[in-house]
């Protein structure tokens, strides 16, 4: 420690080069803590459960072409008829949505049918009696729909049912005190009420956007079928069936009508439908690794670059401290030692930085606030990159001999 | 004497190797991440019609009234109902004018042993071709008078056309839809603006080529609903007129304002509409209209993806760390040459003969770094898969500007990084380099 005096007068000689790595150094703690920030979120986004058991699940799209509304509810019962008999099928369901299609139903709750204003709006998935045990959705409290109260009903008419079935975060919000089941809600404005018969531990809305996750395990079933062109069929398979079942249901239901559009990429198991819905979190964070990974490597570089130099137009007064008596180790402490102190100063001016680029970001992206230990972590990790970049070097330095203080500077 | 100044940077160069591939590699890297992001950035916020964008207008109408406006600060629905599309229909007052819907309909082959198949199709009104710069290969748009007619007329995509009939004249052709058959009247050529600006608001801004459009009369007529967002804000009633009816907003309507006169006088027409719905007693609240051009309806949608930004900026950050890093070991190359250079001076070299020298020397350096990034950018545009949306990262393509837009920023940037390094250099003192020697 004695020696930060003379390093200190020695820094300021090299102001432009000092001030150059603190520079460096800080911007790249500013990025690099907001990187890994963004990588957290991403992966946290991505982790969240649907609330659905999610192997040996397969998505079906189904779009009729020219099938009158009148006809689609007995088409959609021989389809499940048939899909349910397809060997390795455990169920089968026919839904308008499902957790992560990114795209769906919403609506809004009241308590109160005169509310001006919701309590919240909800995702809500039209469902028959299959649909909980299908995508193996746990109910909690209450029972699954009867299936003599699925109704048919034109997807364009009131969407209103006398019987719902909520999530349990839905459950909460509505009635904070737990006392969801068997009370009434409307959904929507001027529609009849519906009883609360059942609650599910978790069901995820369709949208996974940043934009939705206030709202994301607000969810409400309806025993409702809609007849509209478009639907989707979950099929749970038996274990370990999923492959043989994604090749057959789809060539059934072309067998029993072909006035249909199920597209390829219509046909989904649910690990694909994860990993599409997922694709630009997961890009995010993959993107944000490398830039890390490769912003430490120049930044090493770049120490490794300029203490070099350094180490080269000092030989001469590295061999007279020798001459005069100074150990190999007191060397090594001062390149060490000058090291850190320009790292001190980068990752002081560096968490400054990042914090602000944070703020920065919150108010331009819908991103959180940077949590402290992101930035202390990088602190830390930056010193101890610009200790390990000048280590060699120091050494290198160390092992000048004293002879080169009577020698002529000839690079 | 350019020449010799590049003889000179390129000896110097390579008589420092690791030190010049550390450079190079550190612009490379920094240059190729921020153009790949930029490149990505360039083609989400495009102009998809720049020729009109600002002629383009989509109005706006608040059905719904103050309670739902206030949960989106105050903005209008972002679509339009079926009263109001009418109302602006017949009111006729811009040059041009569409409504415009989304259908889910399915094109049935002739052929019965292919499957129907499903292709982005509009149902629109005769303006929608000339206003949107629609281009032809066979045909042309429908007129008027087909939508008064509510003709079971349509135009379709070029690719459709090579698929259904191999790529020949198909004008005067039928095609089935959903069960129900259209003559065709036009067959447009490959049109495909990105933002698909006219139905963003469904689209989110990106998506496959249009390749159908329909009368929207005949649509309406046969009772072909919407396949984007149907936000209502109360339920409607059951059945296809009391849909028509209610206050459920579909509808994107276009209209052709080409200058800043008409701007005017659309917008006091729509205020007027407004302000007449609100004393006919339709609604309770004061005119809450809106009318954006191409570039603001994108902008207000948010079309660019966030992600998309972000990896801009930190991109961008990189390569500031790049230079600052560059900066550095310019310093330090340049300042062993330090008795070189006072060698020169003390020969009679200028200072502007230095500048002149160190600068191309850097100028070498930045074109080897652009040259490496144009490499990297090239394998970053094959990655951009992997953070990006298909339909946002097939947009993103390393084309002759973005070649040159590369090297510009390698070399500028590595010249900008240059000036202060070869500032310190010219200010050696010859005198005293040649004494310490």
């Amino acid at each position: 420690m004695h020696q930060i005096t003379p390093i200190l007068a020695a820094l300021k000689r090299h102001k432009a080069g000092t001030t150059l790595l603190a520079l460096q150094i800080a911007l790249t703690l500013a990025i690099i803590c907001n990187a890994l920030f963004i990588i957290e979120q991403r992966i946290t986004h991505m982790s969240r459960p649907t609330g659905m058991v999610e192997n040996n699940l397969l998505t079906i799209r189904n779009h009729w072409v020219g099938v009158t509304p009148n006809d689609v509810a007995p088409q959609i019962k021989s389809d499940l008829l048939a899909l349910r008999q397809l060997p390795g099928v455990q169920d089968a369901t026919q839904v308008n949505s499902f957790p992560l299609l990114d795209a769906g139903h919403s609506d809004d709750i009241n308590l109160d049918p005169n509310s001006k204003s919701a309590v919240t709006n909800a995702a809500i998935y039209f469902v028959d009696e299959h649909a909980i045990p299908t995508m193996g959705a746990k109910l909690i409290a209450g029972r699954n729909f009867h299936s003599d109260e699925v109704r048919s009903l034109d997807p364009k008419a009131i969407q209103s049912s006398p019987q719902v079935i909520l999530t349990k975060a839905l459950a909460d919000k509505l009635y904070p005190d737990g006392s969801a089941l068997g009370k009434t809600l409307y959904v929507g404005n001027n529609v009849p009420a519906s009883t609360v018969v059942g609650i599910v531990e978790r069901l995820q809305i369709p949208w996974n956007g940043s934009w939705a996750d206030n709202i994301s395990e607000y969810t409400l079933l309806m025993p409702i079928q809609r007849t509209g062109n478009d639907g989707v069929y979950l099929i749970r398979s038996k274990p370990g069936q999923l492959p043989d079942v994604t090749k057959s249901a789809s060539a059934a239901l072309i067998k029993l009508s072909r006035m249909r559009v199920v597209n390829d990429n219509d046909i989904r198991t649910f690990d694909v439908v994860r990993e599409q819905a997922y694709k630009n979190d997961r890009g995010m964070a993959l993107l944000m690794g490398v830039i890390c990974i490769v912003l430490l490597a120049i930044t090493a570089a770049g120490i490794v670059g300029l203490t070099s130099f350094w180490v080269g137009q000092r030989r001469k007064q590295i061999g007279v401290r020798r001459a005069l008596g100074a150990t190999k180790s007191d060397i090594l402490s001062y390149f060490l030692t000058e090291n850190f102190l320009i790292g001190i100063g980068g990752v002081v001016v560096g968490a400054a930085l990042a914090i602000l680029l944070n703020l920065w970001m919150m108010s331009q992206f819908q991103m959180n606030r940077l949590s402290l230990s992101y930035v202390l972590a990088g602190m830390v990790a930056l010193l101890l990159l610009g200790q390990g970049a000048v280590l060699s070097l120091a050494f290198r330095a160390s092992r000048v001999s004293p002879v080169e203080a009577i020698r002529r500077l000839n690079n | 004497m350019f020449t010799y100044y590049l003889q000179l940077g390129l000896r110097s160069l390579l008589r420092n190797p690791v030190l010049t591939l550390l450079m190079v590699i550190t612009i490379g890297v920094g240059v190729a991440a921020s153009m790949t992001t930029y490149a990505v950035f360039r083609a989400t916020s495009n102009n998809p019609i720049p020729q009109k964008a600002s002629q383009l207008f989509l109005p706006l109408i608040d059905n719904w009234g103050p309670a739902s406006a206030a949960e989106n600060q105050g903005e209008p629905p972002r679509a339009i109902s079926y009263t109001d599309a009418m109302a602006l229909m017949n009111a006729h007052r811009a040059k041009r004018q569409t409504a415009l819907y989304p259908l889910g309909v399915s094109v049935v082959p002739s052929d019965a042993s292919r499957l129907p198949f499903q292709v982005r199709s509009y149902a629109a009104y005769a303006d929608t071709f000339p206003m949107f710069d629609i281009p032809f290969i066979y045909g042309g748009g429908w007129s008027a008078q087909e939508d008064n007619a509510h003709a079971a007329v349509t135009v379709i995509g070029r690719d459709l056309n090579d698929k259904l009939f191999n790529g020949i004249n198909s004008v005067g052709r039928e095609i089935n839809l959903d069960g129900r058959t259209y003559r065709i009247i036009g067959v447009m050529d490959k049109w495909n603006p990105q933002p698909l600006y006219f139905d963003a608001a469904n689209t989110g801004g990106f998506g496959d080529a249009t390749q159908l459009f329909i009368p929207f009369t005949s649509a309406v007529d046969t009772k072909i609903a919407t396949s984007g967002n149907n936000e209502c804000r109360s339920n409607p009633s059951s059945g296809w007129d009391a849909w028509l009816n209610s206050d459920c907003d579909w509808i994107a309507y276009w209209v052709e304002l080409p200058d800043a006169a008409s701007v005017v006088t659309y917008r006091d027409y729509l205020r007027n509409y407004a302000a007449e719905q609100q004393r006919a007693g339709r609604f309770a609240w004061p005119p809450n209209v809106r009318l954006r051009n191409v570039m603001e309806w994108l902008d207000f949608l948010e079309v660019v993806p966030p992600e998309s930004k972000i990896s801009m900026f930190v991109a961008f950050g990189f390569l500031l760390i790049c230079l600052v890093n560059t900066v550095g070991l310019l310093l330090a190359k340049f300042m062993r040459c330090a008795s070189e250079v006072g060698l020169r001076r003390a020969l009679g070299a200028q200072r502007k003969t230095i500048y002149m020298q160190f600068l191309v020397e850097a100028g070498t350096v930045g074109l080897a770094g652009g040259v490496l990034g144009l490499v990297l950018t090239g394998f970053g545009m094959l990655g951009v898969g992997l953070v990006f949306d298909p339909e946002v990262a097939q947009l993103a393509t390393l084309d002759a500007s973005l070649v040159a837009l590369t090297l510009v920023v390698a070399v500028l940037a590595t010249v900008l990084a240059a000036f202060y390094p070869t500032w310190r250099a010219a200010q050696i003192q010859p005198a005293w380099q040649l004494k310490t020697n």
